[in-house]
C-alpha cells in the first residue's frame, strides 16, 4: 500500500492513471462486445458442423474445425518428443553455467520471438519445397511445430526443476537408475507441467494465422488426408473479411468460435495450474 | 540443485541410452534456429547474387515484374508503425501496471488484469477483423480513405499494451515491501514515491517490457495488413495508407517467383535481425537484477 | 551499590579493537534530559483486523533522551513504534485508537498533515534499505522532496550529514557509486544519514543492530549514543545489553495473554537496579524471556 494522496499532484497522478484504465476498459470491452454482437447471431449447430457453401458466406465451419484440429495434431505430435526430451535435459542434466545447456536455452529464447511470418516463410521453404509437402496439413503442422516448441519446453523445464530435491536423492538411496527415476517419479510428478505448457501451445497455435497461409494452405473442404491443404480457423476468417465480400458476418461468427475455444484453453491451464500447486504443496 | 548427471551410472545401459538420446532431441532442438537462419540465407541468397543489397535501398520503386526491389517504404512503414505504437504503449502500460499494483481496490485490480491478459489472447486475426470494420470506418469519416498508418498504429497499440503492462506490473511486484516503508518513512508523497523511488527501481522491467513490444509490434502481420492498405508508399502523414515488410511478404508470397520469392526472404532475414536484437536486449535485461535489496 | 569496573585488560584490549563494546556499567542520568514530554501516548491501542495486538500503553517519551522499548518478540513494540509516524497507515486492516501526542500535535488526528509529520520524525528499519541508486542521490532524495534547501547548498548538506554519521572519509571519493555495494553497516549508517538529512526532531530506530555483524553494531550504537541531547530517540531492541549500555530511559513490554502490553517503564537506572514488576525483574535477570 501507499500513503494516501494528499496533494495536487497525487491528485493529477491518479485522475491521469484512472482515466487511461478506463479508456483502455471501454476500448477491450468495445471490441469483445462488437465482436460478441455481430457474430453471436450467425452461431448454431449448423454452423458448427455443416459445410462452408458460396465461398463462406454461408453455411458453417465444419471441415475447417476438422483442418484446424489436424493441424494441432500433428504440430502437438511433432513437437512433443523434442520438446519433452529437450526440457528433461535442460532441467536434469545440465546446471546454470553448462555451455550447452545455455547455447540450447538462448537459441530457444530467441526463437521463441521470431516473428511467425518468418517461420510462414521457413515452412515454406523446408517442407513445401524442399521436403515436397506442398500445401498440406502436415507442413502447416510441422510449422507450428517450430513456433511452439520453445514455450513448450519452457513450461516443461519449469515443472521438472519444480519438484523437490527429496525425490531424487530418495530414488539415489535405493539405488535407481536415472531412466527409472525420471520414468517413474519424476515424470509423473511433472505430468500436471507438462499438460498446461500443451495446452498453452495448442492456444498459440490456434490463434496462428502468417505462419499457415503458405503451408497449409486455403482449401475450404473437407481434408482426406494429412498431405491435402486444409484451411484452419484464422486464414478463414482472414479469407472471409479481406477477400469475400459480404463474409463478415460468418467472420464473426467464426472469430467468436475462435476466441471462446481460446478462453476455454486457458481457463483449463489455469485451474490445472491451480490444482497442481495445491496438491504440490508440502503438509506442514 | 540435485542433478542426475552424476548419477547416470555405467551399470545401468538405460542411463547411458537415456542420456544419448535426450542429448540428441535437445540439439535437435537447439539447432531449429540454425536450421531457421540456413533456410532463408539459401533462399535469399539469389536475390543477394543477382539483385543485390543496395538496390533494396536505390531502386526506383516496388515493382518486381519490372525488375525493381526497392524495399524502403515497407522498412519505413513497419518503422512508423512501431514507434507510434510504441510510443502510445509505454506511458499507458506504465499506468495500467501501476493501476494494478497500488491504485486500485484488489478487486477492481484483478478484473482489470484478467482484462488485459483477456486482451493479449485474443489473435491477430480478430483484431484485424475489429480494425477492418469497426476501426477503419471510423477514421475514413474522420479523413479518407480509412486504411492508414493510424488504424495501423491504433490496432498495434492495443496488441501490445498488455505485454508492456503485465510486464512491468510483474517487476513492480517484485519490489520489496521495505522500500515502500522506507521511502514512507522519509515522508515521500504518493505521486512523488512513484516518481523517484518505484519507477527508477523497475527501470529494467520497464524495458525489458518496452523492448518486447517492440518485438511483437516488428513482426506483427495479419492485423496489420488488414488494416493498413497495403499501398506501397513512403508514409508522409498519419492517414495516409502504408505497406509494412511483414504484409508484402503475406501479400506477394503466394504468387512469387525466382528473383521476387528472394527479395521477399531477403525482407524475411532483415525483419528476424531487427526483432532478435530487441528480444536479446529484453534479455539480456531480464537477467540483471536491478533492485537487489540487500547484498 | 558499587559496580565493578573493566579491568584494565580490559581497557587494552578494547583500545586495539574499536568498535567493540564490553560490558560496562550504564552512565548514570546525566543532564541532557530535562523531564520535558516530548511524546505523549494516553490508552492507545493497535488492532491488526479484530485481533487486539497492543492494549492500552501509557508512556511519556522525554526530549533528547534515548529511550529503549525492550520486551520479547510480538509484544507489540514496533507497532507501537510505528504509530508514532502513522506508518501503520500502510498496513491492511490496522486500526489504532486512544491518543498519540507530539508537542501539542494530535499524531493520530485524520487531518494531521504526515508529510510534515514524517519530516519530524525520521526512522530506522532492522534491515538497512539502502534504494538501488547512487549514495548521492540516495540523500538527495529527502532534501528535494522537502524542498528545504536551495540546489547549491545540497552537496554541502550532504557532507555535514556523512560527517555526522562518520561516513565521509570512507565514502566521500565514491558517491556516485551505487549506495548497494556498501556494507551493512556502511548501508545502515547511511539509512541514518538518510533521515538526518530533514533534520527531524525524533528517531525511531526498530532493532537497527540486530542485521549487522559486531562490529558494525558497536559502531552504529555508538552513533546513536552521539545522537543524545540533538534528538529524542526511541529504540527498539531486544539486547538487554544494549538497552543497559546506551538507553535513559526503558520500557518494558510483555506479551500477556496473547496481548502485548506496556508493564513498567522509568528511567534505566530504576528498571535495572530495582524493577518493580516481578515480569521485568524475570526477563532483566534471564530467568524469563
Amino acid at each position: 500500500m501507499l500513503p494516501q494522496s494528499k496533494s495536487v499532484q497525487d491528485h493529477c497522478g491518479a485522475a491521469i492513471i484512472w482515466s487511461s484504465t478506463g479508456l483502455i476498459s471501454f476500448g477491450v470491452l468495445w471490441l469483445l462486445g462488437d465482436l460478441l454482437w455481430h457474430g453471436w447471431s450467425q452461431l448454431s449447430w449448423s454452423f458448427l458442423f455443416s459445410s462452408p457453401e458460396n465461398a463462406g458466406r454461408e453455411g458453417g465451419i465444419g471441415p475447417i474445425l476438422i483442418s484446424t484440429s489436424l493441424i494441432l495434431g500433428v504440430c502437438m505430435i511433432v513437437a512433443w518428443p523434442m520438446g519433452l526430451g529437450t526440457a528433461i535435459f535442460l532441467a536434469e542434466f545440465t546446471q546454470d553455467d553448462h555451455r550447452f545447456g545455455r547455447l540450447i536455452r538462448g537459441s530457444l529464447d530467441v526463437l521463441a520471438g521470431v516473428p511467425s511470418i518468418v517461420f510462414g516463410l521457413f515452412g515454406n521453404a523446408l517442407f513445401c519445397q524442399a521436403l515436397g509437402l506442398g500445401f498440406s496439413i502436415l507442413s502447416g503442422g510441422l510449422t507450428l511445430a517450430c513456433m511452439v516448441l520453445p514455450i513448450l519446453i519452457r513450461t516443461t523445464e519449469e515443472s521438472f526443476r519444480a519438484i523437490t530435491s527429496d525425490q531424487r536423492l530418495s530414488a539415489a538411496a535405493l539405488g535407481f537408475s536415472t531412466s527409472t527415476t525420471v520414468g517413474s517419479i519424476l515424470l509423473p510428478a511433472a505430468i500436471p507441467g507438462l499438460l498446461v505448457g500443451s495446452i498453452l501451445g495448442i492456444g498459440r497455435a490456434m490463434a496462428e494465422t502468417a505462419a499457415l497461409i503458405f503451408t497449409s494452405g486455403y482449401v475450404d473442404r473437407m481434408p482426406e488426408s494429412l498431405l491435402d491443404s486444409g484451411r484452419a480457423l484464422s486464414i478463414h476468417i482472414y479469407d472471409l473479411a479481406m477477400n469475400v465480400a459480404g463474409g463478415n458476418p460468418n467472420a464473426y461468427a467464426t472469430a467468436v468460435v475462435l476466441v471462446g475455444l481460446l478462453i476455454i484453453i486457458n481457463l483449463a491451464a489455469s485451474w490445472i495450474a491451480e490444482k497442481w500447486t495445491t496438491l504440490n504443496q508440502l503438509p506442514t | 540443485m540435485i542433478l542426475s548427471t552424476n548419477n547416470i551410472s555405467s551399470h545401468f545401459h538405460s542411463d547411458q541410452f537415456l542420456l544419448w538420446s535426450l542429448r540428441f532431441l535437445a540439439l535437435m532442438a537447439g539447432s531449429l534456429l540454425l536450421l531457421v537462419v540456413v533456410f532463408l540465407v539459401h533462399e535469399a541468397w539469389p536475390a543477394f547474387q543477382q539483385i543485390g543489397l543496395t538496390s533494396f535501398f536505390t531502386d526506383a520503386d516496388w515493382a518486381p515484374t519490372e525488375k525493381l526491389y526497392l524495399l524502403t517504404p515497407m522498412l519505413w512503414g513497419t518503422l512508423w508503425a512501431t514507434l507510434g505504437a510504441i510510443m502510445l504503449a509505454a506511458p499507458i502500460g506504465i499506468l495500467s501496471a501501476l493501476f494494478i499494483q497500488y491504485c486500485a481496490p484488489p478487486f477492481l485490480a484483478r478484473g482489470y488484469r484478467r482484462l488485459i491478459e483477456l486482451l493479449s489472447g485474443i489473435p491477430s486475426v480478430v483484431f484485424g477483423l475489429w480494425g477492418l470494420v469497426v476501426l477503419v470506418p471510423l477514421i475514413a469519416r474522420w479523413q479518407p480513405p480509412g486504411p492508414s498508418l493510424l488504424a495501423g498504429i491504433l490496432i498495434l497499440f492495443l496488441m501490445i499494451l498488455p505485454t508492456i503492462t503485465l510486464v512491468v506490473q510483474a517487476s513492480l511486484a517484485q519490489i520489496p515491501v521495505s522500500f515502500i516503508h522506507n521511502a514512507t518513512a522519509l515522508g515521500l508523497s504518493r505521486w512523488s514515491m512513484i516518481r523517484r523511488v518505484i519507477l527508477p527501481t523497475a527501470k529494467a522491467g520497464i524495458f525489458t517490457g518496452i523492448f518486447l513490444g517492440v518485438a511483437r509490434a516488428l513482426g506483427e502481420t495479419m492485423a496489420i495488413l488488414m488494416v493498413c492498405g497495403n499501398v506501397v508508399q513512403t508514409p508522409s502523414h498519419l492517414f495516409d495508407p502504408i505497406r509494412t515488410l511483414t504484409a508484402n511478404i503475406a501479400l506477394e508470397m503466394a504468387y512469387a517467383l525466382g528473383n521476387h520469392r528472394s527479395t521477399l526472404f531477403v525482407s524475411g532475414l532483415l525483419l528476424m535481425g531487427m526483432v532478435v536484437v530487441f528480444v536479446m536486449m529484453a534479455e539480456g535485461l531480464r537477467h540483471r537484477e536491478i533492485y537487489a535489496a540487500t547484498k | 551499590m558499587d559496580h565493578p569496573q573493566p579491568t584494565p585488560h580490559l581497557i587494552q584490549a578494547e583500545k586495539k579493537l574499536p568498535g567493540i563494546q564490553s560490558w560496562r556499567p550504564y552512565q548514570s542520568v546525566q543532564a541532557c534530559c530535562e523531564p520535558i514530554a516530548h511524546i505523549r501516548s494516553e490508552d492507545l491501542s493497535i488492532t491488526y483486523r479484530d485481533h487486539l495486538a497492543l492494549q492500552t500503553v501509557n508512556l511519556e517519551i522525554n526530549k533528547g533522551c534515548i529511550t529503549a522499548l525492550v520486551g520479547p518478540s510480538g509484544c507489540g513494540k514496533t507497532s507501537f513504534l510505528m504509530t508514532i509516524n502513522r506508518l501503520t497507515d500502510l498496513i491492511p486492516g490496522c486500526k489504532v485508537s486512544g491518543r498519540l501526542q507530539m508537542n501539542e500535535l494530535d499524531i493520530l488526528a485524520p487531518s494531521t498533515n504526515l508529510l510534515h509529520l514524517r519530516r519530524q520524525v525520521g526512522m530506522i528499519f532492522q534491515k538497512p534499505t539502502v534504494f538501488p541508486f547512487s549514495i548521492k542521490k540516495n540523500l538527495e532524495l529527502p532534501i528535494r522532496e522537502h524542498g528545504k534547501h536551495a540546489r547549491e547548498t545540497w552537496s554541502a548538506t550532504i557532507e555535514t550529514i556523512l560527517q555526522q554519521v562518520g561516513l565521509w572519509n570512507e565514502v566521500k571519493d565514491r558517491l556516485d557509486q551505487p549506495a548497494q555495494a556498501l556494507s551493512g553497516g556502511q548501508q545502515q549508517r547511511l539509512c541514518l544519514a538518510r533521515a538526518l538529512a530533514l533534520a527531524p526532531e525524533v528517531l525511531l530506530l526498530d532493532e537497527p543492530c540486530s542485521a549487522l555483524d559486531p562490529i558494525s553494531s558497536g559502531i552504529v550504537e555508538d552513533l546513536i549514543v552521539s545522537l543524545r541531547g540533538q534528538y529524542t530517540v526511541i529504540i527498539v531492541t531486544h539486547n538487554l545489553a544494549q538497552a543497559r549500555r546506551i538507553a535513559d530511559h526503558v520500557a518494558i513490554f510483555w506479551s500477556v495473554a496473547g496481548i502485548g502490553q506496556l508493564i513498567e517503564n522509568g528511567s534505566a537506572q530504576s528498571i535495572f537496579d530495582s524493577p518493580q514488576h516481578e515480569l521485568t525483574a524475570a526477563y532483566i535477570s534471564g530467568a524469563r524471556g
